[in-house]
């Protein structure tokens, strides 16, 4: 049976973890190859990391970055942050990235998702979104660079654009919850999942397992993405999965 | 040593990093001659059936399918498992390898495709490359088209009804999941065809 994959999001900035709140406030959190490495032993589906400075001075950075931590992790590694053309795409999947996720530049030149999905195949493009509600209905409008910028468009419908243009699978954010613990937006992300025939990976919120229950069960979510509950000794990976496992959640359990 | 054969298709260096991993001796190649020499064969894929037109293009597909009746051991990985049959319904005036009959299909629409993630095994006694592999073991797959099951499967998956994970007769092996990312288990396989 299919599971349903945790992923472990390291945020990096200058070539260390650091975690914030509601895209603020950066704390120092490790080493990325040490945590990466140390996730995935813990039972972590999945690894994405993120340059959440993404300025262009930091790229050769970035790559060394990802070099190091490619060299020593045997499950899927996703990296994002910055990436705005099939060049730089190209250095990120060079240096051992499986999947590149883009946003800005995707939403800047939509034709961007198809270029690197005929070069590498859509199931190495993930589409980020960055999701936020509009007042308090059950709208939500994408956000660029970094959860600064309003883009005016419909979440849901840029999402059902860049499947269509070739992207493999959604990583969708909520900015309302992102670094709160409080729990996933089910309704973003499900509004999202009905809308899309590719995999949506939850993002933003997640806490206990209860959480991860009810993205899975209520949210549709294909996979979920959680930062700072696993850096900071919060929660351990593999007791979530286990818990998960435990609810009735198909997981990768034991691995 | 071991031909890991470049033909332009995505996930290479993560293959190469694996075998790297385990000590193997590999070489990334797109030369014929190579191949002709080598005394193990992998063929990766990530990525479209119709890529593998280039292993016609450019000789390699003659030197593999040479190397292959001399019983030197092969692995297919993804579409390169997929190439080891006649045909795909990705690229159907694509010619495959023909080393098995059958032609790969698209997933139904009662499920999302691609099909992503880990999925567990139905693994058959005494297959050579699922030594020490207990049934059940989860491994990741990335793909839109599958394999049915043929009378090779020695491993069977489940995604809107079952399909082959993986197949293997003699010297051929084929999987389509990644073994290169699927953490202890599919290192333990790649382990096991270096020692083959």
């Amino acid at each position: 049976m299919l599971t349903k994959r945790i992923i472990a999001c390291l945020d990096v900035a200058a070539g260390r973890v650091v975690k914030g709140v509601q895209f603020q406030q950066l704390r120092d959190a490790g080493d990325p190859a040490e945590l990466a490495a140390a996730h995935s032993e813990a039972g972590a589906d999945e690894v994405v990391l993120l340059d959440v400075t993404a300025t262009h001075e930091n790229r050769s950075t970035l790559i060394d970055t990802v070099r190091r931590t490619a060299r020593q992790l045997f499950i899927p590694f996703t990296v994002g942050g910055g990436i705005r053309s099939l060049e730089e795409a190209a250095a990120v999947f060079d240096a051992g990235a499986d999947k590149i996720s883009i946003n800005s530049a995707a939403l800047a030149d939509p034709s961007l998702i198809t270029r690197i999905a005929e070069r590498y195949g859509s199931q190495a493009v993930i589409l980020a979104i960055d999701a936020k509600r509009v007042s308090a209905q059950a709208r939500f409008q994408a956000y660029v660079s970094g959860g600064r910028k309003p883009t005016g468009r419909d979440a849901v419908a840029w999402a059902r654009e860049a499947t269509k243009r070739g992207a493999g699978e959604i990583l969708l954010t909520s900015m309302d919850r992102d670094g709160t613990g409080a729990g996933f937006d089910c309704e973003l992300t499900r509004a999202v999942s009905e809308a899309v025939s590719i995999p949506v990976i939850a993002s933003g919120g997640g806490g206990d397992a209860r959480t991860f229950v009810e993205v899975f069960d209520r949210g549709r979510a294909d996979a979920a993405l959680a930062a700072s509950i696993f850096h900071f000794g919060l929660r351990h990976i593999a007791d979530l999965k286990r818990e998960l496992h435990d609810g009735g959640i198909p997981v990768r359990w034991p691995c | 040593m071991i031909a890991i054969v470049d033909y332009g298709a995505g996930n290479l260096t993560s293959v190469k990093k694996a075998f790297d991993y385990l000590g193997a001796q590999t070489v990334l190649t797109r030369d014929p001659a190579l191949v002709a020499k080598a005394d193990k064969i992998v063929l990766p894929g990530v990525g479209h059936f119709s890529s593998t037109l280039l292993l016609d293009q450019t000789g390699l597909r003659a030197a593999i399918l040479e190397r292959v009746r001399q019983q030197v051991p092969f692995l297919g990985i993804c579409v390169g498992m997929q190439w080891m049959f006649d045909s795909s319904e990705e690229a159907p005036t694509v010619p495959g390898a023909m080393l098995f009959a059958g032609k790969c299909e698209r997933f139904p629409a009662t499920v999302k495709s691609p099909h992503v993630g880990w999925n567990s095994l139905v693994s058959s006694e005494g297959s050579q490359l699922f030594r020490g592999i207990p049934s059940g073991s989860f491994v990741y797959f990335t793909h839109s088209y599958r394999v049915p099951l043929t009378k090779a499967t020695v491993a069977r998956s489940e995604y809107g009804g079952e399909f082959s994970a993986a197949i293997e007769c003699g010297h051929l092996f084929g999987v389509q999941f990644h073994p290169e990312k699927s953490g202890r288990t599919g290192m333990q396989l790649l382990k096991n065809f270096c020692e083959l």
